[in-house]
């Protein structure tokens, strides 16, 4: 089964019940999408994460009420440096959706806790193994790792096998 | 570990409550968890999950390793359903591949998920009534779990770190005569689920401790991210198995149960009749087992037969390149899901087209699933926790990785 090449035109995408309420919304806030391998992914611009999230979370026709999986990926030395990926399932129309918002220069964003609470761990780690801040998190500590511990395992220029 | 700076702190006027450390070796909480407790008297004022003594930085190592390598990996994160997390991280890496994986293969991963499926539930079922107190059930529960370990020790070698899926199929063709001992033990095990359920569903000091404790709405399940038995026992009619089909679950019949209670006896009962559930598609899958090859077309990816390797100079000469530089994977993402028995299991594979992943990320279930704990024990008594942790069957290493 040969791979489908991948489609980035917001035009052919349309019909994706989460890319075209977010256009009606606000076509500003989406800098992209992708459909690869049967997955959607839409970039979302930074300041406007928080609000496309809880907009497809009450979306009335297919609601994405699920949260799944907050995480991010380290792209060092390129920049925009990290990606954050947020996977969103609606249990009513069973799709998915993946929304992506990348940080550049600062390695900060808005916290969905308010909209999922499910988001407080998701969050916790990516900023315990990132270094990511997630703005208006309600305890936003390390979770997996000490307290103490000095740097962000997951990051790219963090060796396999730790700093001696 | 994370939270020790970060205990609650008493202010003047709350005198009534006491702090009380439960775990990290506390047996009822199932592995290295820690529970930071306010109480009053015996009543939970606050509950504080603390997690991080199992991180063994699992996601940093996969980034180190071929793609072939991370399989015995993924073995160690659930190490109760050590092949769910095989299914689930291969068949992410052959989305990425595009792969097409032969009948055959795929009915045996169904089967040997769901002897997975009741091997983790039976421990499940067996722990939680020993931490209420009913001894007994743990005894006949790891009679009928020593029956599936060697089951999976006769078809793999092993008989917890299996890792017997391979990226592109199985590692080996199931030994002679293993079809026989499933059937023999499929056949046996629904009256041993009427054992247990003699011991336990009609119990009155069982349902005493069990029913109507540790709550949850559906919203709030939906909410903190509940998946599998916790969400499905709040009365959310969500499997992925049937909802969203992976690995040929659309060819099996079977009934997802669901409980409208959200209570612990509620995801009680659901696991119990989901071990029933899964036994009905072992014997599907026997019935039906098709014939073929075990392994997809794809010679750069998986290894050559033993045989072959030793005689023709072709299948040597992949062997040797597969083995010492992996294989590369287009460049891309995917994020693939599968019902592990806690719920919703999800690798997220990164890939820029190398021989290595660039970033593998498990979703937990588990590590979801602790968030309802606060919510469900906040106000009730202390004994109500173990019994809530209990429901909803954490395994720390699949939470701390």
């Amino acid at each position: 089964m040969p791979l489908a090449p991948t489609i980035t035109e917001l035009e052919q995408l349309k019909g994706h019940p989460a890319l075209a309420k977010l256009l009606a919304w606000n076509s500003e806030a989406v800098e992209g999408a992708k459909f690869d391998r049967d997955e959607l992914t839409i970039y979302i611009e930074r300041s406007s994460i928080r609000e496309a999230c809880g907009l497809l979370r009450d979306d009335r026709d297919c609601p994405f009420n699920f949260l799944v999986d907050v995480t991010c990926v380290d792209w060092y030395p390129k920049q925009p440096r990290f990606e954050i990926v947020y996977h969103l399932l609606s249990i009513t129309r069973k799709e998915r959706v993946r929304l992506k918002v990348r940080l550049g220069d600062s390695p900060e964003v808005d916290s969905v806790t308010s909209v999922w609470p499910a988001a407080n761990y998701f969050e916790r780690e990516v900023y315990d193994l990132f270094g990511v801040r997630f703005n208006g998190h309600p305890y936003l500590r390390r979770l997996l790792m000490p307290e103490d511990w000095e740097g962000y395992p997951l990051r790219k220029d963090y060796p396999v096998e730790g700093y001696r | 570990m994370a939270h020790l700076s970060s205990m609650p702190t008493l202010e003047v006027g709350q005198d009534r409550t006491m702090i009380l450390n439960m775990g990290p070796h506390h047996p009822s909480t199932h592995g290295v968890l820690r529970l930071i407790l306010e109480i009053d008297g015996e009543t939970i004022v606050r509950i504080m999950p603390d997690i991080g003594y199992l991180h063994t930085g699992i996601e940093k190592t996969c980034e180190a390793k071929f793609y072939q390598q991370v399989v015995p990996l993924t073995d160690r994160i659930d190490y109760l359903c050590p092949l769910t997390n095989n299914l689930c991280y291969v068949l992410a890496v052959e989305k990425l591949l595009g792969l097409d994986i032969p009948p055959k293969a795929q009915w045996m991963r169904v089967m040997l998920n769901e002897l997975t499926r009741i091997n983790s539930h039976l421990v499940w079922l067996g722990t939680h009534a020993l931490d209420i107190g009913a001894m007994s059930v743990f005894l006949y529960c790891f009679r009928e779990r020593e029956d599936i370990l060697r089951l999976f020790e006769m078809v793999s070698g092993q008989r917890m770190m299996t890792s017997y899926f391979r990226i592109g199929g199985l590692a080996l063709e199931p030994p002679l005569g293993f079809f026989e001992r499933v059937r023999e033990f499929a056949n046996r095990f629904p009256a041993k689920v009427d054992e247990y359920e003699n011991l336990l569903t009609g119990n009155p000091i069982w349902g005493m401790r069990t029913k109507g404790v540790a709550r949850i709405t559906a919203e709030d399940a939906v909410a903190l991210g509940a998946s599998g038995p916790t969400l499905r026992g709040s009365g959310v009619d969500f499997d992925l198995r049937r909802d969203m089909p992976y690995s040929g679950y659309e060819n099996f019949r079977f009934k997802v149960p669901v409980s409208q209670d959200g209570d612990v006896f509620a995801r009680y009962i659901c696991r119990v009749r989901e071990m029933r559930e899964s036994i009905a598609i072992v014997q599907q899958t026997l019935d039906g087992m098709p014939e073929g090859r075990i392994k997809a077309d794809a010679p750069k990816v998986i290894l050559p037969d033993r045989e072959k390797m030793k005689t023709e100079m072709e299948a040597l000469i992949y062997h040797f390149k597969i083995i010492t530089e992996g294989f590369a994977v287009p460049e891309g993402e995917v994020y693939q899901a599968v019902e592990s028995p806690r719920g919703e299991m999800g690798y997220y594979v990164v890939s820029d087209g190398t021989a290595k992943p660039y970033r593998v990320h498990m979703r937990a279930a588990c590590l979801a699933n602790l968030q309802l704990l606060p919510a469900m024990c906040g106000g009730r008594l202390l004994a109500d926790v173990v019994a809530a942790i209990g429901s909803i069957d954490i395994v720390l290493g699949e939470i701390d990785r």
